[in-house]
């Protein structure tokens, strides 16, 4: 079984660096072979479950890295339900996605690049997903980081990529800097017979220790800890207040947005908190941080996606929001429920994001106010993006209907407050899609030609609206071994389903038939749409802080290297050099006498000095 | 008679000749100068003679001289030959040791 | 009764030394020399040096010194001198002066801290001082001897240089 994993995560690997050194100038096959990568990684995976089912039990194989006396650092595989779960998720969506890219990127001069980055991105998730210890993973978790800015940049030569990628890697630079100190202290404080240790499972074990102990200086480092690697949680999956650079990450090809932001790599946080809920559990205030932020972020997130016009974007707000959804569930202390989010979520999303992806490819533009009634003329895509916003809104049966309602059920029991606030965003939800769906597939007819894309790309879509539909009767809780107990009240269950139907039927009313009304509303409401439109301000308060905090800084180091090191060190000391030189150089007079007083007075002083030296 | 004033005297026409050494512009004056300079010298050799009774003093005194005879031969002869090359010995046309 | 004899032909010395470098003929100069010259002479019978007296003489009035007034006879027109201190930097002459007084202002101070005492001349008769030269001080004697030889070689050289091609 482990060979199996270790060819999983190492064949996109190769695809990567073969396409990056021999394919380059051969776009096709390059294409071909990164998602042939991609499939039989997904196949691998696909064996590893039929093999071993639903792991109950762990297992783990490592080889040593490091072995200096006072650190170890291994490379291994952890292979658990968890693991498998992700597997089957990022080999089974991102192998779809990479065929959708064929179609997408045809004729992009960037070809075979993308599909380089696009590969070594794969390799770096499933790392993230079957490493061992936290060395590793944070080591993947930084390579997930790198692709993601080769991708949202893939089109460096707009400004707009170029910053967008930038911006992207520096936030989420700042979470990851908690994370390592988290790491560290970790390290340099649990003792395993007197070593620090970055094992998972050790940890694991030790935490359980000090948990039964009961020791309470223990917990409070504990929850420490857990702070620091929730920094790098909240990076990664856009959490406020690091939440600024998914929107603009948008820049990227629209597949890369599907993929990294919508499914796999912001999930990978999400995953994090899986992996190591042992640790976060251990420490109530941390759970109760995770879960406030979580739920902050899912309805804050909300209110920003009603007034968004670019179609790219209102996806990506929901995505932030959708993933607070995940993590408040995990912080609520249901793992089971935030992880079943999870896979359902990158079905349906990256199925939204791929439907858009049509829309954009043959429109050529992302601005909803230019599009409208494309369900009649693009009836594949229409129909898919119907169900994938069916299965966001969380209508019965489809697969977002179970995974919302199971966190709304634990929120429910552990906090009325969250409860209520999961409650208005799952109904802003619909209200935002409605409005999405109604502007964009419905109402006039397109006025310029308009059709459905290839093969290529409409497969992919038809497979991922059948798992959003079906994925809701999978045991996919099972995969995860972390039991929560009970389910809900059956009329929360109700609750939700009404709050997302309503929703969706509202906005559907007013973007639909009543236009009127939502222009008049939204010019009654100019103040707070204001505030929504400048996402809450916060972009500006980082610009702020950057241009005077940094950039003042930057003034300071600079006018020190102009007047410190240039001015007073360099120029002054040649400055120095030239005058003691001036000075020195009238002792030079060529003249006898002079030169003789000069001895005369020298020998005088010394004598004078030694007299007195010696009295 | 103290011991006393005789050293007094040697260090005061030490101090002239020294003198002479810096202020005078014509090289052979420079040269009486050093003259001068070094008869102080054989007097203070005398009056240590005189002051602890030993010949010592004397006997240096008398090679002091030999030396300063030497010495003054061949410094004139140097003046001499610079006077050949630069037809002048005032120290104001000898500056070829400048820069 | 000493002292009636030290000090003026001490007063003598002192004047001779300042016409020697105040004094503007090169002439002059050097015949105030030769009158610090005798002075030192009567000083040194006064300390029973009477050798050392009579070489002094002979030697340095004799010899030294009319070498020099020959040298000086022999330059001729190239013998003059300006006024003192004339074409020198102000403040180089405040320094020559104070070199000078400050060295031998530290030597008097000296002389005067190191307790007085009368003198106890030993006899320099030039029975004695033979004696003492040819046993004790044989070497300095040779080669001070051997000195004067370079000397005289030196001079001959010097002389002997042929003078620079005059364009």
């Amino acid at each position: 079984m482990i060979p199996l994993a270790w060819l999983i995560l190492w064949t996109p690997f190769f695809s990567a660096v073969g396409i990056f050194f021999f394919l380059l100038h051969r776009p096709q096959a390059a294409g071909w072979i990164a998602t042939a990568a991609m499939a039989f990684s997904f196949f691998f995976s696909l064996l590893l479950l039929f093999r071993a089912g639903i792991p109950r039990e762990a297992v783990e194989s490592s080889v040593q890295w490091v072995a200096l006396p006072a650190l170890k650092i291994e490379f291994g595989i952890l292979l658990n339900g968890l693991t498998l779960l992700m597997l089957l998720i990022v080999t089974g969506v991102g192998s779809l996605i990479f065929l959708y890219s064929q179609g997408y990127m045809h004729r992009d001069p960037g070809y075979s690049r993308y599909f380089a980055s696009l590969s070594l991105f794969a390799f770096s998730m499933l790392g993230i997903v079957l490493a061992n210890n936290l060395v590793e993973l944070f080591a993947f978790w930084e390579l997930v980081g790198l692709s993601s800015y080769l991708l949202i940049g893939h089109w460096f030569e707009k400004p707009e990529a170029a910053d967008a990628g930038k911006k992207a890697f520096l936030t989420t630079r700042v979470g990851d800097v908690g994370f390592l100190l988290g790491i560290l202290l970790l390290f340099g404080w649990l003792q395993a017979g007197g070593e620090g240790t970055f094992n998972f499972l050790v940890i694991q074990d030790l935490v359980k220790g000090i948990h039964q102990a009961g020791n309470g200086g223990a917990v409070s480092l504990l929850t420490a800890a857990g702070i620091l690697i929730f920094l790098g949680v909240a990076g990664k999956s856009a959490q406020f207040p690091l939440h600024v650079w998914l929107p603009d990450a948008m820049e990227g090809p629209t597949p890369v947005s599907a993929l990294i932001h919508a499914a796999t790599m912001v999930a990978a946080g999400v995953f994090l908190l899986a992996r190591l809920f042992f640790l976060f559990s251990a420490s109530p205030f941390v759970l109760g941080l995770i879960a406030t932020i979580g739920v902050l972020t899912a309805f804050f997130a909300a209110t920003l996606a009603l007034v968004q016009t670019d179609i790219k974007r209102i996806l990506a707000y929901s995505t932030i929001s959708q993933l607070g959804f995940m993590v408040a569930g995990l912080g609520l202390g249901n793992p089971q429920a935030g992880m079943f989010h999870l896979a359902t979520h990158a079905f349906f999303k990256a199925l939204l994001f791929l439907g858009a992806g049509s829309v954009i490819h043959t429109l050529h533009t992302q601005d909803i106010r230019q599009m409208s009634g494309l369900l009649k003329k693009m009836p594949v895509t229409g129909g898919t993006f119907f169900v994938g916003t069916l299965a966001l809104v969380g209508i019965f049966p489809l697969s977002g209907f179970w995974s919302k309602e199971e966190i709304l059920a634990t929120a429910q029991q552990t906090s009325p407050i969250a409860f209520l606030l999961l409650l208005a965003t799952a109904f802003l939800t619909a209200v935002y899609m409605g409005r999405l769906f109604a502007i964009v597939f419905l109402g006039e007819a397109p006025k310029k030609a308009v059709h459905d894309p290839g093969w290529e790309m409409n497969s992919p879509l038809v497979i991922l609206a059948l798992f959003s539909i079906l994925a809701g009767f999978l045991p996919l809780k099972e995969f995860v071994p972390i039991e929560h107990e009970g389910s809900g009240p059956f009329w929360v269950t109700l609750l939700g389903l009404a709050v997302g139907t309503v929703g969706f039927v509202l906005s559907l009313y007013l973007y639909l038939l009543n236009p009127a009304l939502v222009d008049s509303l939204s010019e009654n409401l100019k103040g707070p749409r204001r505030i929504l439109e400048r996402k809450y301000y916060v972009d500006d308060f980082y610009n702020a802080l950057i241009r005077h905090v940094q950039d003042g800084f930057a003034h300071l180091c600079d006018l020190f290297e102009r007047v410190v090191v240039v001015e007073w060190g360099v120029n002054g000391t040649a400055r120095l050099v030239r005058f003691t030189g001036h000075l020195l150089r009238q002792l030079q007079t060529g003249r006898i006498q002079f030169y003789a007083l000069i001895v005369s007075l020298g020998v005088t002083l010394l004598t004078y000095g030694w007299v007195l030296w010696n009295r | 008679m103290p011991y006393t004033p005789y050293f007094v005297l040697s260090a005061i026409l030490f101090a002239i000749g020294l003198t002479g050494l810096f202020i005078r512009r014509n090289l052979l004056l420079m040269l009486l100068a050093i003259e001068l300079l070094l008869n102080s010298a054989n007097l203070s050799f005398i009056a240590a003679s005189a002051r602890w009774g030993e010949l010592t003093g004397q006997v240096f005194a008398f090679f002091g001289m030999t030396i300063a005879a030497a010495e003054v031969t061949v410094g004139l002869a140097l003046a001499i030959l610079l006077f050949r090359n630069v037809d002048s010995v005032d120290t104001k046309h000898i500056e070829m040791l400048k820069g | 009764m000493q002292a009636f004899i030290f000090y003026p032909f001490a007063t003598l010395a002192v004047l001779g030394a300042l016409g020697v470098i105040s004094l503007r003929k090169p002439t002059r100069a050097l015949l105030s020399l030769i009158l610090t010259m005798f002075s030192l002479a009567v000083l040194f019978l006064l300390l029973q040096a009477p050798f050392v007296a009579m070489v002094h003489l002979v030697v340095y009035a004799g010899a030294v010194l009319v070498l020099f007034l020959f040298v000086i006879m022999l330059l001729g027109i190239g013998a003059r001198e300006t006024r003192v201190g004339e074409n020198f930097k102000k403040g180089y002459l405040a320094v020559s002066f104070f070199v000078p007084v400050a060295f031998s202002a530290l030597l008097i101070s000296l002389a005067l801290t190191s307790g007085g005492g009368t003198l106890q001349p030993a006899e320099g008769s030039p029975d004695a001082f033979g004696r003492l030269l040819f046993t004790r001080y044989l070497l300095p004697f040779e080669l001070v001897s051997f000195l004067l030889l370079i000397g005289v070689f030196a001079t001959v050289a010097l002389a002997s240089a042929k003078p620079p091609e005059k364009s």
